[in-house]
């Protein structure tokens, strides 16, 4: 049996042992020895309601992926918790692809039914429960303030810890599902106290609001796995947590995750446990990040353009990774239509996907700017735009898009949302 | 040659050439195009990774300070351990961090196919391995770095 380091109850031991099956075994050894690696003391309850998985796509290269799941379905094995998954991988009736890019998709996510089989045998909650912004109301996987959770999407896990208070580590795909099924995880890292604090001080001396996505990836590329607490940064946001508040912090959360690796970050005045402990959580002799404008634009003409030829006119535009909240399409269609209005054209002039969950979809359809959007020929999907662009084909395409995440992980070139709106309304920009 | 003293994560022995990342290794982004493509040899499919594009990196030595990118990290590494892909060891410089280390033990608990893991070599650890040195690795935790 495992040699293990932390403290486990006589039934944990039990379970480590194989005595409640040797499947259930594995999961506990693979656990316990995954918080022994950080030196988890226990393991500890999750208490959220719902469990939340990175992995959506029916990959046909997964394929040890999915003879773990049988093991797991053959051994009765159910997760603890129903769950919510990262947005699905294809959409061909909203995303413009041609007719070999929709074979390359057949071929490559080919095992994407017997997957969502799969996930529905151990316990997704719905057949609408694919987003990466499981936590907005519509959907309803929200955490509470304290919550222990089990989860891994990057982009989730941030926000849940930063702007709702709940406790979860950066999790692996696989390890996440492995701690709804014990119904515990490993006490380390995020969820103790002393992980909790920040180790860095981040200092927004800007002339206004940063663009989200920007501020978010130079934070994430300079403290990388360290906890940030952000100063200034009320001055333009206010310390109201308000809606459109978290929509900047989801964006600019996201991108502190992927362009660096960041759990959870405070903010002075606005986000929970820094409203409650203030500079209590910053450790002594912190380090210190100043931004400014001109750091602003230093990071952003960092960016390396992926594309062939960077002067290609862009023949697609991701608006929505992560999923945009009801507040978040709504004002992107106001915009649209104003600008579109501006500059004397009635329809995009770039074909244009905006990308949210079915539920805030559903929810959006009852307003009047969804019919507006469509008429504007802008496209609306609940697609991963990440799972498109892994596509070799739709790789070599010059796509643009306001997420930063987008950018890191695939060709996709980054632009600041003014630069969209006028990319898509005026045309000829690149 | 030279020592180096690591802490182990996922004990085993392994002899292989050694394949060196300076920066960090984005999981996802190496393997996704051997995946997808059944490549035997593993061939490094990250842009971004100076050092290790278009390197094949199954049954190398794989020195790095840290894994980067996507939190399917953990079950990519656990993918190319199951389909004989995956590296002979993984030798990091600095911690490991949480997805690797779920790669590593995922492979170590579900596969046949061991993935020894040492973290915490320090950073002289890197600067001194090249590509094609030889590199052993003991149970102890102890890596013996030969020159080629």
């Amino acid at each position: 049996m495992y040699n293990y380091k932390m403290a486990l109850t006589p039934e944990e031991v039990e379970i480590l042992e194989g005595r409640h099956g040797e499947v259930l075994g594995k999961i506990m050894k693979t656990i316990v020895m995954y918080g022994d690696t950080f030196g988890a003391s226990k393991l500890v309850p999750i208490s959220s309601e719902y469990g939340h998985l990175v992995t959506s796509f029916g990959l046909s290269i997964m394929k040890p992926v999915y003879k773990l799941m049988d093991e797991i379905i053959d051994a009765g094995l159910l997760s603890k918790q129903k769950f919510t998954v990262d947005p699905r991988p294809l959409d061909f009736e909203n995303v413009p692809s041609n007719f070999l890019q929709r074979t390359v998709f057949k071929i490559m996510y080919g095992k994407q039914e017997d997957y969502e089989a799969q996930l529905k045998k151990i316990g997704l909650l719905s057949d609408n429960g694919f987003t990466c912004t499981c936590y907005l109301d519509e959907v309803g996987n929200t955490p509470k303030m304290g919550d222990i959770l089990s989860w891994a999407e990057s982009s989730a896990v941030v926000y849940a810890n930063s702007v709702l208070g709940a406790r979860c580590n950066r999790n692996s795909g696989i390890i996440e599902m492995f701690g709804s099924i014990l119904g515990k995880v490993p006490y380390f890292g995020l969820l103790t106290d002393e992980g909790r604090k920040a180790n860095w001080v981040i200092e927004v001396r800007t002339s206004h609001l940063p663009e989200a996505q920007i501020l978010g990836s130079a934070i994430g590329m300079k403290v990388m796995d360290d906890v940030p607490y952000i100063k200034g940064l009320t001055q333009h946001l206010g310390n109201e947590l308000n809606k459109h508040v978290k929509d900047y912090l989801k964006d600019m959360g996201a991108a502190t995750a992927s362009n660096g690796a960041v759990g959870l970050y405070h903010i002075e005045d606005l986000t929970p446990e820094a409203k409650e402990l203030g500079t209590k959580l910053i450790v002594d002799n912190p380090k210190i990040y100043v931004i400014d404008d001109k750091e602003l634009n230093r990071v952003k003409e960092s960016y390396p353009i992926m594309w062939k030829d960077i002067n290609a006119k862009p023949k697609l535009c991701f608006i929505g990774c992560p999923h945009l909240s009801l507040e978040q399409m709504i004002q992107w269609t106001k915009e649209i239509k104003e600008a579109l209005k501006a500059y004397n054209n009635h329809k995009v002039l770039i074909p244009t996907v905006m990308t949210a969950s079915v539920s805030v979809i559903e929810e959006f359809k009852k307003y009047p700017e969804a019919k507006d959007l469509l008429n504007m020929g802008v496209n609306i999907s609940y697609i991963c735009p990440l799972m498109y662009m892994n596509n070799p084909l739709c790789g070599k395409m010059p796509v643009m898009t306001n997420s930063n995440k987008l950018r890191t992980y695939t060709t996709a070139r980054y632009y600041t949302d003014s630069e969209i709106i006028e990319a898509i309304t005026k045309g000829g920009s690149n | 040659m030279k020592e180096f003293k690591g802490r182990v994560v996922v004990p085993g022995t392994a002899k292989a050439p050694a394949l060196v990342s300076r920066d960090g290794f984005n999981t996802l982004a190496s393997f996704q195009k051997s995946l997808m493509f059944n490549d035997k040899n593993a061939t490094c499919s990250d842009q971004n990774n100076r050092d290790l594009y278009k390197k094949k990196m199954a049954g190398k030595a794989l020195c790095l300070p840290q894994t980067i990118g996507s939190t399917t990290g953990g079950l990519v590494l656990y993918c190319a351990s199951a389909m004989k892909v995956a590296p002979a060891c993984l030798l990091f410089s600095k911690q490991i961090d949480s997805l690797a280390a779920a790669g590593a033990i995922l492979s170590d608990v579900w596969t046949d196919s061991k993935l020894p893991t040492i973290d915490s070599l320090g950073e002289e650890f890197l600067e001194y391995v090249k590509d094609d040195m030889i590199i052993e690795i003991l149970e102890d935790g102890v890596v013996i770095v030969s020159d080629m």
